[in-house]
């Protein structure tokens, strides 16, 4: 049992670190459609939907994601419905993501000045032709670095995912310590992973950040 | 029959009453200027024209169609009005020919080519040929007002709406813009602008509209009107401008 090598130990987490990756990947891939129709939805002429869309993003931000993943797991499997941990997690993350990234990009939305909406409007394109041709190219350009500050979130919101039995890096990482007992060693290793991955993230939305601003309105 | 006809036009916000029954016609070819005090409800009569605001009752009728939100799509509308602002709204993420070609290509679904050639067409016609790659941030103020006029040509409306486009402009870049506008009218384009330009409204213009209070106050031959005001309203407001 406790014939671990470290090179055991990291080659472990290695190959956790992949679903940690892969469920990152998922939920911000899913998260980014879901959160773009919802930022459609959100500027919608009928004053309900947007209520609508309002509430489910209050509902996610202001719920801890870890009860989100719990209800996603136990509540759905009380229903009678068999879901796997793989299953609810990817569910509850990319529902979490695309709530807080219809916030981030229906703020950018806003920034882009009235201005834009009547000129194209008068040339004769209706709501949507605006959005995906004048709007939604601008508030791109200023959501790119909020956007990838985010994905740090979700990244580090997938260790969560390990207290319903999903086998990524946080789980891996406490399974190793039950067998090891090296917990210092194992979760200094675990932190580093997450390190590597959330890092040059967050350097590359500073650095997005700082060109935007240099780079003045276009 | 008239191109513009406006009949009894109310608007209101809230419990201000903006438009108090407006009745207006306009034939195709003429330029009328619309002149006024700050809050006399000339933008909102304008905006009325292309529907950017929905008016609560009266009629407003664009080459004998009635404008309507329910019939009226905007792609439609454009065929009729195109509208110049006071601040360009320039689309800052593409250049000037793309800002000209979009429409013709989005809305009509015209070819890459014969959009970026009509734009050429339209962006020589106000003096830009040699803009067509810039970027609208690369413009003065009154490059970037041309375009904004070709852009709304390119779709050959009928009439052309401008809300006090020269007002944003540096004193020395107005005249530019009022060249532009010069040429359109003496090629039969049919003009209604809000403008602050008195010389302009009397030596290009055929009309003069003076609102106020949100009504039509006066209105008549441009140069009659501007030399022999008859309200004490619009002497007032001449001498104020003069
Ligand atoms: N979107 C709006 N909401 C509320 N009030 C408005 C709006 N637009 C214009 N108004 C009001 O309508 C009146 C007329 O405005 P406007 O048509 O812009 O006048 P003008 O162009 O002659 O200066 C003003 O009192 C203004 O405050
Ligand atoms: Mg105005």
């Amino acid at each position: 049992m406790t014939d671990f090598t470290l090179w055991d130990i990291v080659r472990n987490l290695l190959l956790a670190m992949r679903w940690t990756v892969a469920l990152s990947l998922i939920a911000f891939a899913g998260g980014g459609l879901v959160g773009l129709a919802l930022t459609v939805l959100r500027l919608s002429p009928a004053a309900w939907v947007r209520r609508l869309v309002a509430l489910y993003i209050e509902l996610f931000q202001g719920t801890p994601l870890l009860m989100q993943l719990f209800l996603a797991y136990f509540g759905v499997a009380a229903l009678g419905v068999d879901i796997s941990a793989w299953t609810a997690a990817t569910i509850a993350l990319v529902l979490f993501t695309s709530a807080f990234l219809c916030d981030i990009w229906h703020g950018c939305v806003r920034a882009i000045p009235v201005g834009q909406w009547q000129a194209a409007r008068v040339l004769g394109l209706d709501r949507l032709r605006t959005l995906r041709h004048v709007v939604l190219p601008q508030a791109l350009r200023i959501a790119i670095a909020p956007t990838v500050g985010f994905s740090v979130q979700v990244i580090k919101g997938t260790a969560l995912a390990s207290v319903i039995g999903f086998a990524e890096l946080t789980r891996t990482g406490t399974m190793l310590n039950n067998a090891t007992f090296q917990p210092f060693t194992i979760f200094a290793f675990v932190a580093l992973g997450y390190f590597l991955l959330c890092y040059p993230l967050s350097l590359y939305a500073r650095y997005l950040e700082k060109r935007l601003n240099v780079a003045g309105s276009r | 029959m008239s191109l513009v006809r406006v009949d009894a036009l109310h608007k209101s916000f809230g419990n201000n009453e903006v438009l108090k029954g407006i009745d207006l016609s306009i034939e195709a070819g003429e330029v009328v200027s619309i002149i006024g005090r700050s809050g006399s409800g000339k933008s909102t009569l304008l905006r009325c024209l292309n529907q950017l605001e929905s008016h609560d009752s009266g009629v407003i009728e664009i080459n004998g169609r009635t404008l309507d939100a329910t019939t009226m799509t905007p792609a439609r509308l454009s065929e009729e009005v195109g509208m110049v602002f006071q601040n360009f709204n320039l689309f800052p993420h593409k250049t000037v020919g793309e800002n000209v070609m979009l429409a013709p290509m989005v809305v009509r679904g015209e070819r890459e080519r014969d959009a970026a050639r009509r734009a050429r067409k339209e962006l020589e016609r106000v003096g830009l040929a040699e803009k067509f790659d810039a970027w609208p941030e690369q413009l003065s103020g009154g490059q970037q007002q041309r375009v904004a006029i070709a852009r709304a040509l390119a779709l050959s409306p009928r009439v052309l709406l401008c809300d006090e486009i020269t007002s944003a402009l540096d004193p020395e870049l107005v005249g530019d813009v009022l060249r532009v506008l010069e040429q359109l009218a003496s090629e039969g384009m049919t003009l209604i602008l809000v403008t602050h330009e008195m010389g302009f409204a009397r030596d290009v213009g055929n009309r003069v509209v003076f609102m106020h209070q949100g009504r039509i106050h006066e209105q008549g031959d441009a140069k009659t009107l501007l030399s022999e005001p008859q309200t004490p309203e619009l002497q007032q407001f001449i001498s104020a401008v003069l």
